[in-house]
């Protein structure tokens, strides 16, 4: 079966397109027919008389062929005068320029109503003044040393505190082990077990009783 | 009047704090792999056996020796002998190592999450090129995830000679990284203590969320179903249970000092022994649990490809041979292929060599580990999910936590013996040697945020606590069973704490671990020297994937410096003090 035999003398100004329209619709999917290819027809024309000197584009210059099972067919714009084809670049742009409106006249889009040699201009992604992670980096950032600063700065008035008076004030900062040793007000200095100089026979009561 | 040493404020501050160091990265990234790449189920096997022979004997040692001698690792092992000081000093030159290139980790983490903010996640499309007709050309060789961390994070150079420069991105968010490390470590173990509340629990909540929806994915169950299938013949392959001994090793966090570090400032009587099985369970539960989500991620990804590569092998046959839209699916293309083969030959052979073929085996069989599993492959499957900004947020939000609790623990082995030290902490505050401690980890950390950067992390990251740890920990144990000895500590333990050492502790401490460790320490010499040169994989842009590549002189001779300046330590040490010894003897008649 050949597939280029209508279009065998305007062979490289033809287009092959390809629709996916069960892909793209699911259970919304229309049948393709010869009013569906009308409306095809009636977009490509209408691509055409957008671009200067085609203005006089009409429905019937536009031959359509070889419509298969896939949806997929060859089209091709003929001039006026029936003696040739307009040539692959200018139609090229004008369905370029027109991708959109032809796309939302089917309810496909660029990936399910493919032109073939015909390459789709990709979206630019969104790109923000700012990009967002150096906003929150900057939170982030500000919220840690604002911590950094709080802490350094009480543990300098603690300090300051602890030298004034050292009896006055317990040393929230460094737990003593017994509560019972701070309580009299004599933050007394519990064993010194470093180094291994434990006088075992000597153990307060509450470290034999310390649970876990 | 002298300070008392500051304590935990209760005791499950310290089991919180040992967990939190303890679990970490490598539960998450490499305990999978290993299961993935030993036989699955039967990897439990020998990964218990290791854990009750290997790994509760020496952290329980480990913590004993902390909560006696009540000092860092320096003045703990001066003391077990005066000569041997130089272990503890190697236990704080490897630390040092490792904060250093472990909060680059972090840092990463934190870039990652920063990006979680954004609709579509950056990592799941790839930029486009310059005329807008096509995607970036590295991009598409390659994968988006993959390009996303390559190109956009690291920026990584072809070799490990192109250093470039310092990536001014990555450097603020290791300078973040410091500084939260920095607010935790500020205030010693009084904000530490309250630290590890949430870098202990929050994880695990994560994980359990990630659990439930892992679980609910599809094809889920065809990774639990591959991983969990047990390989048996796999027991016999020695490296399985190499692999598990180290993992359970390394996994723990031996030697670095942090576990004596958080030992010392428990109360005395504290019940260390029951510590060490609780930590070292739930640390082995962590891993196979995270192995569980992960798995059910895996098996998620692998499904996902595996339907994409099966979606465009039928686009390909449909548009080929414009057949209905819609007609091929999954189940008959096998028959349709058949069909067309036989009534369409000549065509059907043009098109063969496109059609790949699709296997969800081969999707499941790519085992990663490391930072190629989190920071690529984690989130190709994030990306597939429904909501996967918070999926994403959530995950990074877990590696920071297990990060900085690890991290909280490698700087607690560095501080612990400077505080120690009255030379030091008589001049200058806490806070200023926490400060100073980091901001030269910060400084040297900068290397690692080069274009070349992430092949000196792998350096770091393969070779400088590896080897010298085994030697340390070895050392540690000969230490105290033969040099201290073991009756010594015995009595030692069972007046701080009351309770007589169980005869299971005395002969693993005495005898198995220190063999199991010998075996070890031989089998990484020898491979070592039988792989001849090492190698890197480095990133090739032109193709989009990793490639083997020699280490220059200059990198050989900086490994070599990172394992001799740790394990030089303790003869080194041994030595002088025993010089210092001689003269003093020499000058001054013994007193008795």
């Amino acid at each position: 079966m050949s597939l280029k035999e209508n279009f065998k003398p305007y062979g490289e100004n033809a287009f092959k397109v390809r629709l996916s329209i069960r892909t793209a619709l699911g259970d919304n999917a229309y049948a393709w027919d010869t009013n569906e290819e009308y409306l095809f027809k009636a977009m490509v024309a209408f691509s055409m008389r957008k671009v200067p000197n085609r203005e006089t584009t009409e429905i019937s210059h536009v031959l359509v062929c070889n419509v298969t099972q896939r949806v997929s067919f060859w089209f091709v714009v003929t001039d006026p005068l029936k003696n040739h084809t307009l040539p692959a670049v200018e139609v090229q742009t004008a369905i370029r320029m027109n991708r959109n409106r032809i796309n939302g006249a089917f309810f496909l889009n660029d990936q399910t109503l493919e032109f073939l040699k015909i390459p789709s201009t990709l979206a630019p992604p969104t790109d923000p003044s700012v990009p967002i992670w150096i906003i929150i980096f900057g939170v982030i950032f500000c919220i840690v040393i604002v911590a950094v600063m709080l802490l350094i700065l009480s543990g300098i008035r603690q300090r300051r505190r602890m030298s004034k008076g050292p009896t006055e004030v317990d040393d929230s900062e460094d737990k003593c082990e017994n509560t019972i040793t701070i309580e009299n007000g004599i933050p007394c200095d519990p064993l010194d077990t470093k180094g291994g100089h434990i006088n075992d026979a000597f153990m307060t009561e509450d470290e034999r009783l310390t649970p876990l | 009047m002298e300070k008392a040493r500051p304590l935990w404020a209760n005791p499950l501050q310290f089991v919180f704090a040992c967990i939190s160091y303890a679990v970490g990265l490598g539960n998450v990234w490499r305990f999978p792999y290993l299961c993935q790449m030993y036989g699955g189920g039967s990897f439990l096997v020998p990964y218990i056996i290791m854990l009750v022979v290997e790994g509760m004997p020496l952290l329980y040692l480990e913590l004993a020796v902390g909560q006696r001698m009540r000092q860092g690792s320096i003045g703990a092992w001066r003391t077990i002998s005066p000569y041997l000081g130089g272990v503890g000093l190697a236990s704080v030159v490897v630390s040092f190592f490792l904060s250093t290139y472990y909060n680059i980790i972090n840092a990463w983490a934190f870039w990652y999450l920063f990006h979680s903010f954004q609709d579509p996640l950056p990592w799941s499309v790839c930029p486009l090129n310059s005329n807008r007709t096509g995607y970036d050309e590295e991009c598409e060789k390659a994968s988006s995830t993959q390009y996303f961390w390559y190109r956009k994070t690291l920026n990584i150079s072809p070799s490990i000679q192109d250093s470039g420069g310092v990536q001014w991105e990555q450097g603020l968010c290791l300078l973040l990284a410091w500084l939260v490390v920095y607010l935790c470590i500020l205030r010693g173990t009084e904000s530490t203590g309250k630290v590890v509340y949430f870098t202990a629990l929050l994880p695990y909540c994560v994980l359990i969320i990630y659990l439930v929806r892992g679980l609910t994915l599809h094809g889920a169950t065809n990774g639990l179903a591959y991983m969990f299938t047990p390989k048996l013949e796999q027991l016999a392959n020695p490296k399985a249970w190499i692999n598990a001994a180290t993992q359970i090793f390394f996994s723990l966090g031996l030697g670095f000092g942090s576990l004596i570090a958080f030992a010392s400032y428990n109360q005395p009587s504290t019940d260390c022994q029951k510590h060490a099985i609780i930590v070292s369970l739930i640390n082995s539960s962590t891993s196979i649990f995270a192995s569980v989500v992960t798995f059910s991620i895996y098996g998620f990804k692998a499904t996902f490809n595996y339907e994409s590569c099966l979606n465009k092998v039928i686009l390909l046959l449909t548009n080929s041979f414009d057949l209905e839209d819609g007609f091929l699916t999954a189940s008959n293309l096998e028959q349709v292929k058949g069909y067309l083969a036989s009534a369409f030959p000549g065509k059907y052979s043009e098109v063969l060599p496109q059609i790949r073929n699709c296997s969800l085996e081969s999707e499941l069989a790519t085992a990663v580990q490391g930072t190629g599993l989190s920071f690529i492959v984690y989130t190709e499957a994030i990306k597939n999910m429904a909501a996967s900004q918070l999926w994403s947020v959530l995950y990074f939000f877990m590696l920071l936590m297990l990060g900085i609790g690890s991290m909280l623990g490698n700087t607690a082995a560095i501080l612990t013996p400077l505080t120690d030290s009255k030379v030091i902490s008589s001049h200058l505050p806490k806070e200023a040697i926490s400060g100073l401690v980091c901001l030269v980890n910060c400084v040297i950390g900068l290397v690692f945020t080069m274009e070349a950067g992430n092949y000196w992390f792998d350096i770091f990251n393969d070779y400088a606590a590896t080897l010298p740890l085994l030697l340390i920990v070895l050392v540690e144990i000969v230490a105290v069973c033969y040099v201290f000895g073991l009756r010594r500590f015995e009595s030692d333990l069972k007046a701080m704490t009351g309770r007589t050492l169980n005869w299971y502790w005395k002969a693993m401490w005495a005898g198995v671990s220190p063999l199991l460790i010998i075996s070890l320490f031989v089998f990484y010499l020898s491979d070592y020297i039988l792989t001849g040169t090492l190698q890197y994989q480095a990133w090739d842009a032109s193709q989009g994937q990793l490639v083997t590549k020699d280490y220059p002189l200059y990198a050989l001779a900086i490994i070599g410096l990172l394992v001799a300046s740790s394990t030089m330590c303790i003869p080194l040490v041994a030595l002088g003090t025993f010089i210092v010894r001689c003269l003093k003897r020499g000058d001054t008649p013994p007193v008795a």
